[in-house]
């Protein structure tokens, strides 16, 4: 990328520019794709420009505005490219749901609609990154809640099973209600998990990464150090059986095992890791009804009594073609909960293959970046925790679009930034901000040269 | 940790590919097998309100689409409902499509292949596909007189006719009765789309079925022609060759004898092929059958099409059949067309038809012409032999001679045209003791350079027994649709 050589720092080499005009610039663009989305769904099913062209691209327009005056602000190093993506992807998401709410209202003018509450999702999340961004000046402070972290992500984990407050919508009981809204604590959890990861394992990675034996030129750890793998795996079944989501389980669990494996950069983890995951799903194909049905649908849906969803999506995706209906002129409301989890159908629908692949390369530039800044951070908890967040959202983009077009079975997760859900969106925002701290701290010239740090040699170390 | 770093980034990188390949296979790869299935709402939708083409007889349209003022645009119209019924089939939302539309779907649809210059104008023209004709080869005046002459037999009669062009194939009439109106299938209101469906299962005489294709009934006599076409094809035979005649057959291994229609005597113990044709005899083509053996007579019907489909313009032609290993009374009673011998009306069309045309069995067809929405030709039907020789063309000549003196002289007078000569055969086929006989009448005309060939069946006409003949039910029949091609 663009860096220039500096002269003061031998070890460093380059300092990186700030590159906030570029980000303007392709902020500018999101919000041309998101506005005009939404211009074209009024002309697509109305006819005409939606009335409320003009206070809905304001108000979007304002809200990235925002961000990147706080980001020039507060993190004027951060990188220039994860906040106009995901604004084009929250844009052309609030587009596809407002487009998704007036088909539901042309079949019943009393018909639930989203967009609206997705707009003020969106402001929430925009708030909440802003006070990432103000409050959380250096994410190593990040470390001091290691097991603080690790405490909120059980409560969180744990609040959706306890009676009043705890719901079961659709099957899986992963919902609290709070007040008139209902919340996905196991959105949230999933950022502490990664926090609590990266302070427990940036702690222990030495012992888990020196003992052990060697056996087919794999060093595998000793049995004594498998005991918080096997906590997290439990912890991990312990949400498919309970909360009935196999999403999230495969997602924790994927999660802990990529981070101990860049902790402790012995791949033995992985194959320990992957066999566990590959016994744990076994038997829980074996006990329970509800994945034998999600596998069932996924080999054969023609012939599976619960493929219904998944088979709508395929077809709105076929119709979609190449180059798509074009917005407003599909049939999205065919396919149950286009809005939400099986938006990215919607997209396919209505945008076609073109569209579908834009938007996973989006997602895809946004793990990119996010493991970029793993790379050229200096600290190993922020190295640990972008990997963490990069990879979670890796994982999560491939287990639901992968699920929806039929790649692998279907396992209820949202689209980062599309999928109708104020937790998930909330989250996600919070995500970014953490990466673009995690970025700016990378890419900041050092303040001074009074010699490297600890880290700072290790690298120079396995840099040769 | 930069190496295990790249290392999922590699990771990550598989597992977006994997994303894009596998949504590449869905939205183009298997796309069309998605959208080509019979539960895909939103295809059907897309289609259901498209402009599709029209069903045409002779430049006028039996089934259009106009334009309304509903979330379809489009209303599909029958504008002969009944008497085209089991032709143009019906186009319902809710229970899809059947004969010409369904055969000609992807034309009358505008998907075919062949409009998608058609489809790529329209898209650029911003204006919606529409779909291309279909021309069929019916006789518009031998439809209505096949339609109105079952018709006159009562309003529930069950029976079919089919009238072919012998030196072509091409189908000049096809009518099934009971009919039904396709227009109540094809409503936008689906409450009444259901109660109409409902009706016309719940319907014991089974309107929707095409009985001219669709259901195979005992052929009786009519099928002494496949019998006596075997005979002469033996080479054993001539048309005035001797055979046995009488009142009654000895069945060897039975208790029973085979007796003639009536009692009657044939005329005397011996008598000629062509008189045992004209009074059509049991015991004579009893006596061939069982001569000649089964397989003789089965070959002989294979090369009229028995064993095979052959109609592509309609869906659900069934196969004709003759007995796998019938004894030797067995044997006598299939070359009489009884047993287990069983006809479509289309197929005793074809057997009249293969005669007239000198030996040759045309392949049968009901699409003359398709045409895009500008009115382009895409395709004119080419007739085609079925089979080429069917029966050699003496033996066709023979076979002739002995069915004019069947209309001359014999069992067939009503099928008379005055100032022309007319060839035919009669059947009367039991089934059974409990349901009434059927009443056949198969014939071409003129004899000397047949324009039409043409098969009767009726099955019930609610008449006494006794008056069930196809001389006095079928035949008249067939001299009016007989009449409607030759003066048209």
């Amino acid at each position: 990328m663009s860096s220039r050589l500096t002269s003061g720092n031998p070890l460093m080499g380059f300092v990186h520019r700030r590159r906030r005009g570029a980000e303007l610039f392709l902020l500018v663009l999101s919000l041309v794709v998101g506005v005009g989305g939404y211009a074209a769904v009024g002309l697509g099913v109305e006819g005409h420009v939606p009335a409320d062209i003009v206070g809905y691209g304001g108000w979007l327009a304002a809200l990235c505005l925002v961000c990147h005056v706080v980001v020039r602000i507060f993190a004027p190093y951060a990188d220039p490219v994860l906040l106009p993506i995901v604004a084009a992807l929250n844009g052309v998401g609030l587009a596809m749901i407002h487009r998704i709410d007036l088909a539901n209202l042309a079949q019943n003018e009393d018909a639930q609609t989203f967009a609206r509450d997705q707009l003020l999702w969106m402001t929430v999340g925009v708030v909440l990154f802003i006070a990432v961004l103000v409050v959380l000046r250096d994410h190593r402070r990040l470390q001091a809640f290691t097991y603080t972290s690790g405490l909120a992500a059980l409560v969180l984990l744990i609040m959706p099973l306890l009676p009043v407050i705890g719901t079961e919508i659709h099957g899986a009981r992963i919902w609290i209600n709070v007040g008139p809204m209902s919340f996905q604590p196991g959105e949230v959890a999933k950022v502490c998990l990664v926090i609590f990861f990266a302070g427990y394992l940036v702690l222990h990675r030495d012992a888990l990464a020196l003992a052990g034996k060697r056996f087919a030129g794999i060093d595998f750890p000793r049995g004594r150090d498998l005991g918080p793998v096997l906590a997290m795996w439990l912890v991990s079944l312990g949400v498919l059986v309970f909360q009935r989501d196999l999403g999230s389980s495969l997602l924790f669990f994927g999660l802990f095992l990529v981070m101990l494996y860049v902790a402790t950069e012995r791949p033995g983890w992985l194959v320990v890791g992957t066999a566990l995951f590959a016994a744990g799903s076994y038997v829980g194909y074996l006990l329970f009804g509800h994945v034998q049905e999600r596998v069932d649908a996924w080999i054969d849906p023609f012939h599976s009594d619960n493929a219904f969803q998944i088979i709508q999506g395929m077809y709105g995706m076929a119709w979609g073609g190449l180059v798509g209906r074009g917005l407003g002129q599909g049939d999205p409301t065919l396919i149950p909960f286009s809005y939400s989890d099986f938006i990215i159908a919607a997209m396919g629908e209505e945008l076609g293959l073109t569209g579908v692949m834009a938007l996973i390369l989006l997602y895809g530039v946004i793990v990119e970046r996010g493991l970029r800044t793993a790379l050229v951070c200096r600290d190993a908890f922020g190295k640990l925790v972008a990997t963490g967040l990069a990879v979670t959202f890796a994982l999560q983009v491939f287990v639901v679009i992968g699920g929806v077009t039929k790649l692998i079975p279907l396992t209820g997760l949202t689209t980062p930034f599309m999928s109708y859900g104020g937790s998930s969106l909330v989250a996600n925002w919070a995500i970014i901000a953490l990466l673009l701290r995690i970025s700016d701290q990378a890419r900041r010239p050092l303040p001074d040269l009074s010699g490297p740090t600890d880290d700072d040699a290790t690298q120079v170390v396995m840099l040769r | 940790m930069n190496k295990p770093i790249r290392t999922m980034s590699i990771f990550c990188m598989a597992l977006f590919v994997a994303l894009l390949v596998n949504a590449t296979y869905l939205q183009y790869l298997q796309a069309d097998d998605l959208n080509s299935r019979n539960d895909n709402k939103r295809v059907r939708d897309a289609e259901f309100s498209r402009e599709r083409g029209a069903i045409l007889v002779r430049g006028d349209s039996v089934a259009e689409s106009r334009p309304v003022d509903d979330e379809f645009e489009f209303q599909r119209v029958y504008t002969q409902p009944k008497r085209y019924a089991h032709l143009t089939g019906y186009y319902s939302y809710t229970y899809g499509r059947n004969a010409i539309e369904l055969t000609q779907n992807d034309i009358l649809s505008g998907s075919d292949p062949r409009l998608f210059v058609n489809r790529v104008v329209d898209l650029f023209g911003n204006s919606q596909p529409k779909g291309g004709d279909v021309s069929l080869t019916v006789d518009p005046k031998a439809q209505q007189a096949a339609y109105d002459g079952l018709r006159a037999l009562g309003r529930n009669v069950e029976g079919a006719v089919v009238a072919l062009d012998p030196s072509t194939g091409a189908i000049q009439a096809m009518v099934s009765s009971p009919s039904y109106d396709p227009n109540a299938l094809a409503s936008h209101d689906l409450s009444k789309v259901q109660q109409a469906w409902e009706r016309l299962e719940s319907d014991p005489d089974r309107p929707r079925l095409n009985r001219a294709i669709q259901e195979v009934y005992p052929p009786g006599s009519t099928f002494k022609l496949v019998t006596a076409a075997a005979a002469l094809s033996s080479g054993q035979y001539e048309p005035d060759s001797i055979v046995p005649g009488g009142t009654r057959l000895d069945l060897p291994q039975t208790d029973t004898d085979l007796v003639n229609e009536n009692g009657s005597d044939c005329g005397g113990k011996k008598i000629t092929l062509t008189d045992a044709l004209r009074v059509s005899c049991n015991v004579s083509f009893g006596y061939l059958g069982m001569t000649l053996g089964a397989d003789t007579v089965r070959e002989q019907a294979q090369k009229f099409g028995w064993g095979d489909k052959y109609l592509d313009d309609l869906n659900g032609q069934v196969e004709s059949r003759f007995p796998e290993d019938p004894d030797a009374p067995q044997t006598a009673l299939s070359a009489i067309g009884q047993f287990d011998v069983a006809a479509t009306p289309l197929q005793m069309a074809m057997v009249t038809a293969g005669i007239a045309n000198g030996g040759t069995v045309m392949k049968p067809y009901l699409v003359d012409e398709v045409r895009s929405p500008d009115l382009e030709t895409l395709e004119k039907a080419s007739p085609e032999a079925y089979r080429s020789n069917a029966v050699s063309s003496s033996v066709a000549r023979d076979l002739t001679q002995m069915m004019i003196e069947v209309v001359d002289r014999g069992t067939a007078t009503t099928a008379q045209i005055p100032g022309m000569k007319v060839a035919g055969k009669t059947g009367t086929a039991q089934s059974s003791p409990e349901r009434p006989p059927y009443a056949w009448f198969v014939s071409f005309a003129p004899a000397d350079d047949p324009q039409v060939a043409v098969a009767v069946l009726v099955e019930d006409a609610g008449v006494e027994r006794d008056a069930i003949s196809g001389s006095g039910l079928a035949a008249p029949i067939a001299k009016r649709v007989m009449e409607a091609v030759i003066n048209r």
